[in-house]
């Protein structure tokens, strides 16, 4: 059933700076992951897998590579008549896109604009596959006023102002801590939350009035104590991206076969642009052993160990092991990879080595020839 | 009104390939999948938008469902354009009565209408059952520089094998004096591809006489033709070079198939300048697993591979299970090959279950009789006992149960 009474609304542009290697030249959303995707897959994927019609892109600047991928949204079923695929860029001589607030505040033409009773708002860190439907359902059952989707884990070592909650026994927010680094286990917020859209402009009226612009701690932060605020726990496979060893071990971690049920779970597929590449060859002499390979590779040397993105070649002789090699990227003959991420259109020649290491992979930048 | 199309080309999709067997009992052999992650019809259909023509009427009739819902808007070929892009054409009940398309020339009479609205110079007639990549707009610009009523194309064919085609005999300047269909003693090498370039005016008028012709068989080879060149029309044949294959046959269609894998075949699917699209399904990269042997394959995306895999092309969702061996086969989507069965020379069609140690096919060098031996088909949606042995040479259309050791 489509068409439920949610829209979604997507930060693009937060968090570069903890992969900045990956994001001198594109926005979050737009890094590559999984051998097919980029990281905004998979909110998007997870919106419209959940119902939702109507799905806003927040993008502050360098969108150049995100409106390639998401174009007009058809590969999503985000090319419609009624809602779609809204790509809000900033309206230079008015918007503010410095802080979460401000930029919702900038967007408000938008979400006055729509129809729908409730809101979706997801970044592109974590990498999952949610149903928001159930949130939404969590939501109603607890009569929330806003629901925060958390995680119980570890915290993330470089994670941008971690928000760690505790709740009662019935699941609603009793304490917010922000910047407390705690070690071992904990609750914290994974900046995807369910909330009404009326409640959401008038938050942010509130904020703006005040001009306190800090959306976790003005808002979660200043108003559990006088709103309804429940969390919903995020479970499965579902790791948040704040460190280019991060990013490495969310690739790896596709390898295990539940952890690509649990992501690829075919009832709620993941899209992604089409590229229309032949399937992938493998040519007389290749070994590949545990990889995860996209079409339109060719591969005449060894794979071990590796995400191969789609059209990457590698060639005869070659061995690559621990690595994870975007888009397009050729490698020549008699070279040996081991723990190294390579961007999308690297040219690698003939009898090159390249050897980094489990918690620090050597990145080679788009473009590059080696 | 639409906007003047000066090419328009139909695409003759309603074969039933009988030939095929189990593998169009519930499709037409245009919708037959091909190469891991193609059906037969994206080449003739890519071809058409590569070489720039952007209306496309599709003629089907056999089993047409899998076909319609393939080629649904025709967006993943461009062919979904404001005025113009892909239609597909079945018979239709008219004032008159309704008829089954009789024969492939009236299957175009039919759909006269269809051609009109766009008011095209010229008809390139395709037909939806041959692998091959081919500009259209070469052929069409020979067509006028030729000052040509009709332009057939053709490739050059072993000796040897041309009594098994329609051969075309040409002057010097290329122009037709004589057809031979399957001659006993070929004159020349020039096959017909089936696939021709009419000038409109010239087509529509010899429809419809044709049609009002008692005993016609309304077939353009045996009938249109004949009597285009017996009139004495400017009639040239267009020497096409390059790879072509009919994929009428089992045996042609493995063939063709197994094209991909060897290197010195020239059909590129890697040429980005004339790329052949499809539908693609939603499915995550393929997984090769640390038990696998993967050599001198084409392996689709959605795959799942733990055992050994050789010479085969595997299409999207294909599951390969430890143990399991898949050698010199084609294996269609969402097929599972279970621990220790083993498939050789072989086409498993969709969605089928080889079970445990079940034994598909075998080795030509295996088997004493070289007439016992022959690919083994099996059908769709069908499940192959455990410890099952299917000959070489079968076709199986229904499950097979399993075999206690």
């Amino acid at each position: 059933m489509r068409g439920n009474n949610i829209m979604g609304i997507i930060f693009a542009n937060l968090h570069e700076n903890l992969v900045s290697e990956l994001t001198e030249v594109r926005i979050m959303g737009a890094v590559p992951y999984g051998g097919k995707y980029r990281l905004i897959d998979f909110p998007l994927s997870n919106m419209v897998n959940s119902g939702i019609n109507k799905v806003g892109v927040i993008t502050k600047s360098n969108y150049q590579s995100i409106m390639d991928h998401i174009g007009n949204g058809k590969a999503w079923d985000l090319s419609r008549k009624q809602g779609g695929l809204f790509i809000l860029p900033p309206f230079t001589t008015q918007s503010d896109y410095s802080n979460r607030v401000s930029t919702l505040n900038s967007i408000r033409p938008f979400l006055e604009n729509s129809t729908q009773e409730y809101v979706v708002i997801s970044d592109c860190d974590t990498i999952c596959n949610i149903d928001y439907q159930d949130v939404c359902r969590k939501h109603l059952a607890n009569g929330a006023d806003i629901t925060l989707v958390y995680k119980r884990d570890q915290l993330p070592e470089k994670l941008h102002d971690p928000t760690v909650l505790s709740f009662d026994s019935k699941g609603k927010v009793i304490d917010v801590q922000i910047n407390d680094h705690i070690t071992g286990s904990c609750s914290y917020y994974t900046n995807m939350l369910f909330i009404k859209r009326e409640l959401l402009m008038e938050l942010i009226d509130k904020c703006i009035s005040k001009n306190t612009l800090n959306f976790k701690r003005d808002i979660i932060q200043g108003e559990y104590k006088n709103l309804n605020i429940y969390g919903y726990e995020l479970k499965g496979f579902s790791p948040v991206i704040t460190s280019m060893s991060d990013y490495f071990n969310a690739n790896m971690e596709l390898m295990k076969e539940d952890v690509r049920a649990d992501l690829f779970n075919s009832d709620n597929p993941i899209y992604t642009k089409v590229r229309d590449d032949m399937p992938t060859k493998y040519g007389l002499g290749s070994k590949v052993k545990n990889s995860l390979i996209a079409n339109g590779c060719i591969i005449e040397g060894e794979v071990d160990n590796c995400i191969l993105f789609k059209g990457v070649h590698i060639g005869k002789g070659t061995k690559v092991s621990n690595c994870v090699i975007m888009q397009d990227t050729k490698i020549g003959a008699d070279s040996n990879l081991s723990y190294v991420i390579v961007d999308k259109d690297v040219t690698i020649k003939d009898e090159r080595t390249l050897v980094g290491f489990v918690s620090y992979p050597v990145y080679i930048s788009k473009g590059s020839v080696v | 009104m639409y906007p003047k199309q000066e090419v328009v080309a139909m695409l003759l999709a309603g074969g039933q390939g009988s030939r095929l067997g189990v593998l169009t009992q519930k499709l037409a052999k245009p919708a037959v999948p091909f190469g891991g992650k193609y059906r037969i019809i994206d080449f003739p259909l890519s071809n058409c938008v590569n070489s720039g023509i952007d209306a496309v009427g599709v003629l089907t009739q056999y089993q047409p469902l899998v076909l319609n819902e393939y080629i649904g808007s025709g967006q993943p070929w461009d062919l979904d354009g404001n005025n113009s892009g892909v239609s597909v054409l079945s018979p239709y009940q008219q004032v008159k009565g309704a008829d089954w398309y009789s024969g492939t020339a009236n299957a175009i009479y039919q759909n006269i209408n269809y051609i009109d609205r766009y008011n095209p110079d010229y008809v390139v007639i395709l037909s939806g059952d041959h692998i091959y990549k081919m500009d259209y707009s070469k052929m069409i610009a020979e067509h006028k520089a030729n000052n040509a009523d009709c332009t057939i194309a053709v490739i050059d064919v072993p000796l040897a094998e041309a009594s098994r085609f329609g051969i075309m005999n040409t002057n010097p300047d290329g122009s037709i004096y004589e057809f031979e269909e399957k001659p006993a003693k070929p004159k020349s090498t020039n096959a017909s591809m089936g696939i021709y370039v009419f000038s409109y005016d010239k087509l529509r008028k010899y429809l419809i006489e044709d049609e009002e012709t008692e005993g016609s068989s309304h077939d353009f080879g045996k009938d249109i033709l004949p009597k285009m060149l017996n009139d004495g029309l400017r009639m040239f044949a267009y020497q096409f070079q390059g790879y072509w294959k009919d994929v009428g046959t089992i045996d042609s269609l493995w063939e063709s198939n197994m094209d991909l894998l060897d290197p010195n075949v020239p059909l590129d699917l890697t040429d980005e300048s004339w790329k052949i699209y499809s539908r693609n399904p939603v499915v995550p990269p393929q997984y090769i697993a640390e038990t696998a042997e993967v050599q001198n394959s084409l392996i689709a995306d959605g795959c799942s591979i733990s055992g050994s895999v050789d010479f085969s092309v595997l299409f999207s969702n294909v599951v390969v299970k430890p143990g399991a061996v898949v050698q010199d086969s084609i294996i269609m989507p969402g097929s599972v090959i279970e621990e220790g069965a083993v498939v050789q020379y072989a086409i498993v069609s969709e969605n089928t279950v080889i079970g445990k140690n079940a034994v598909v096919g075998a080795r030509p060098e295996t088997i004493e009789d070289k007439d016992q031996w022959g690919i083994a088909v099996i059908g769709d949606n069908l499940k192959i006992g455990a410890g099952a042995k299917i000959a070489p040479k079968a076709m199986v259309a229904k499950d097979v149960e399993e075999v206690e050791e």
